[in-house]
């Protein structure tokens, strides 16, 4: 730690890659508006925690940020109408995950007003703190950086954890992706009242916008903008991937590793992206929800990539078709290229958790398909790992199935699944993909012990 | 959107660095050590290097086949095993005694284990101890550097016939008329007559020596190269160096009469080309951090106590082999501390 710090002036973690960013192609992109699709879908569970419960009828009509799903459980939020429009079934939609859910089917009434009429002003500065992190339940707030984890259940600590830090995740470590660098220099205003009712809320002494250092202009662009009496500092992060990982700027800015098995609050701090944030202060004081989001479409075969505010729900085949595409279509991911999911249809929504839509062009050979060599165990994995896991070890105990090995005795569960392993290997050995499948089997096989100890 | 899309799982982005290419980078890295050793001792250096590699890009597609591995010639591993071989032998051996070291190096060294990924030990270092047991003459058999003739004749030791004692060379080498000629490398005047070579020609290469390991300077300069492409492990040849100055030093300044100084240990015999193209073979080497340290350290300190204190006038060789055993316990040792386990 000390060492990488003194050779990059940035703040930053230990190991981690390079990627080449491919940011330009969008970073100078102001975010513009998108017209709505015919037909929005919008999954009854868009986010981390227990499924919203719908609480329209099919031909009903609903008007543009109506609430159409409600939380059926702390961990769980609302939903609203991206549009207004008519109810024409609620049944299951592809998913980018794969398997089907439930979702909802809204036609959209184009010749509609569309003005949001739903919501009651409040002043979040001066409501007490249990009414803050309903307002923020309310409004359907999730982690809008890809995590979709609920808002409002980050804001509550767990017993005996005391909030002192609250990190804002301004890094945006993924290749192609600039939105939420446009709303650092759009928003502004918005993210800083967001900051502020999340200090709120968390009763957090101080706020850090951390951002990656290839992103000054934001940093000096928020600088400038943050009243001098609020306990919020900008501090430049190194730009090297995964920054953008709670744990890792949790590492970079204030030098403490969250334990493993842990969580932020347990070396004190509460890290929420700034899209959140941004979203958070436009709607919470409003009384509103979260209907629409800004998407990154980018990608080398987009024709016209750029930033967009795009209604939740809208298929992606709506999307790349409002872009334009070159030629051939390759994947098409969610999220970023390192940790993004790719979707196995065009009818998959934009959900609360996408901040991005990469088109891909066929390579040739591709890289999945590149010949896979045995292990040369030349230790670029370990050098990347951002947890200091051992990758090589872990992809060979993988291949021999000792999935309970790589767990007890090598830490795999401390893998998030960023990518930096595979990304470098020379032998193309999939290890993420190895390690995903270890740890859904460990998870089983946990879930099987404990179904046979109650049984007991 | 003609056809499907694709799906795949994330990363969706690759690095382009291939295996294939890492040997490639390797190869190149040897060519100018190569090129140096022909210029130096002539068409035998060349046919030794052929020999090698030829044999050894053979016996890998041979064993590829019968086990069913497919084409593993492509991957340019061997290549590197059998130039390295080469670069290690006298510049005079014998090339059918070269062949059967490519043969058992790749063959026994590699193939046995699986092949590439799987091996223990470095294949070029198995192929050559196998022939250090096998023909101890041959192989202490040393030859002058920068001969008249060295591309128009060849050695004669080099053309003996399969399964024959080499030719002897005494004769050719006293009609060369060498001054100096003592028929010893700097290594064994040393250590037998505590008469060191001046550490400038050990340098550059002036000297008797295996085919590749004369010029220090050449193979520091192609190893650092490979290690600023990130194609090497810097710590390794380092921390070699490092392990043989360390035991070397206090006995030098005990004795710099009786004992080598660091600088001719760090640049006689093959410490160099141990340090930066043997010890650094990713397959036979730890991965960790601490471990490559360790493992390096051992090897420089080891070669440096069988030099002082053994039979043998070299000990890299057997350092490493050794060192390589030791390696997937070093390895286990120094698992690196993972997140979080503060």
């Amino acid at each position: 730690m000390g060492f990488t710090r003194f050779l990059h002036g940035h703040k930053t973690f230990d190991h981690g890659i390079y990627p080449v960013e491919h940011k330009e192609l969008t970073a100078g992109k102001p975010i513009r508006r998108l017209p709505f699709a015919d037909e929005l879908v919008i999954p009854l569970q868009q986010h981390k925690g227990r499924t919203s419960v719908p609480i329209v009828k099919v031909g009903q009509e609903v008007v543009r940020g109506e609430p159409i799903a409600v939380a059926d459980h702390f961990v769980s939020v609302p939903m609203h109408a991206p549009a207004t429009g008519v109810i024409r079934a609620i049944g299951l939609a592809p998913t980018a995950e794969g398997p089907k859910t439930q979702a909802i089917f809204l036609k959209v009434y184009h010749a509609a007003g569309q003005q949001v009429l739903y919501g009651s002003e409040c002043e979040p500065e001066h409501m007490n703190v249990k009414d803050i992190i309903q307002a923020v339940q309310d409004a359907g707030l999730v982690g809008l950086g890809g995590g979709a984890f609920p808002s409002h259940v980050k804001m509550q600590p767990p017993a005996g954890r005391v909030i002192h830090t609250l990190l804002v995740n301004g890094c945006e470590c993924e290749p192609y992706l600039t939105c939420d660098h446009r709303i650092m220099l759009e928003q502004t205003e918005h993210l800083i009242r967001g900051i502020r009712i999340a200090l709120r809320a968390t009763r957090a002494e101080r706020a850090i916008i951390g951002v990656e250092d290839n992103k000054l202009d934001a940093v000096s662009h928020l600088r400038a903008r943050i009243p001098k009496h609020l306990p919020i500092t900008v501090e430049a992060v190194r730009t090297k991937y995964p920054q953008g990982a709670e744990k890792m700027l949790i590492t970079a800015l204030l030098d403490a590793e969250v334990p493993a098995g842990g969580l932020p609050a347990d070396v004190g701090v509460v890290v929420f992206n700034v899209g959140t944030l941004a979203q958070m202060g436009e709607l919470v004081p409003q009384g509103r929800g979260l209907i629409e989001r800004v998407v990154t479409v980018s990608g080398p075969a987009v024709k016209n990539p750029g930033n967009f505010l795009v209604p939740i729900g809208t298929p992606v085949r709506f999307l790349l078709d409002q872009v334009g595409l070159k030629g051939e279509l390759g994947q098409v991911i969610l999220g970023g290229p390192m940790m993004g999911m790719a979707v196995s249809s065009l009818d998959v929504p934009v959900t609360k958790s996408v901040s991005g839509v990469v088109a891909l062009e066929p390579e040739d050979p591709a890289p999945a398909r590149r010949q896979v060599y045995p292990c040369i165990k030349c230790g670029e994995c370990l050098r990347a790992c951002p947890v200091s896991l051992n990758p090589s070890m872990l992809g060979e105990l993988a291949v021999a199935r000792e999935y309970g090995v790589m767990a007890e005795q090598f830490n795999l569960d401390q893998c998030f699944e960023c990518g930096c392993c595979a990304f470098v290997c020379p032998s193309n050995i999939p290890l993420t993909q190895y390690f995903r499948i270890a740890k859904s089997i460990n998870r089983d096989a946990r879930r099987r012990d404990e179904a046979k100890q109650t049984r007991h | 959107m003609s056809r499907g899309i694709e799906i795949r799982t994330s990363p969706h982005l690759k690095r382009v660095v291939t295996v294939d290419k890492i040997m490639r980078t390797v190869v190149l890295a040897l060519l100018p050590i190569a090129a140096f050793a022909v210029w130096q001792f002539g068409l035998s250096a060349l046919l030794l290097l052929l020999t090698t590699t030829g044999v050894a890009i053979l016996t890998e597609w041979f064993f590829a086949r019968i086990s069913g591995r497919g084409n593993t010639v492509s991957d340019w591993s061997v290549v590197i095993t059998g130039l390295l071989l080469g670069l290690t032998l006298p510049p005079g051996f014998p090339l059918w005694m070269a062949a059967v070291a490519a043969f058992v190096g790749v063959a026994l060294g590699k193939a046995l284990f699986g092949g590439l990924g799987y091996n223990v030990m470095n294949p070029a270092l198995v192929g050559r101890a196998f022939v250090q047991a096998a023909f101890p003459v041959a192989i202490t058999t040393w030859t002058p550097a920068f001969t008249p003739g060295r591309f128009t004749e060849i050695i004669p030791s080099t053309l003996t016939p399969p399964f024959m004692q080499p030719i002897p060379v005494d004769a050719w080498v006293a009609s060369l008329n060498m001054d100096g000629w003592t028929g010893a490398t700097p290594l064994a005047l040393q250590k037998f007559e505590h008469i060191e070579t001046p550490i400038m020609d050990t340098f550059t290469g002036m000297i008797a020596g295996s085919a590749g390991e004369t010029s220090a300077i050449l193979i520091l300069i192609c190893g650092l190269w490979l290690a600023w492409q990130r194609m090497l492990d810097w710590r390794i040849p380092v921390s070699v160096m490092a392990g043989a100055v360390l035991v070397a030093l206090p006995f030098w300044l005990l004795d710099p009469s009786l004992y080598p100084s660091p600088w001719f240990v760090l640049c006689s015999g093959g410490l160099m080309l141990g340090a930066w193209f043997m010890a650094s073979d990713m397959v036979a080497s730890p991965v960790t951090w601490s471990g490559a340290v360790i493992y390096g350290l051992f090897i420089g300190a080891l070669t440096v106590v069988i030099r002082l204190f053994g039979g043998l006038v070299e000990g890299i060789m057997y350092a490493i082999l050794l060192a390589n055993a030791l390696g997937p316990l070093i390895s286990s040792w120094t698992q690196p501390r993972v997140y979080g386990s503060k």
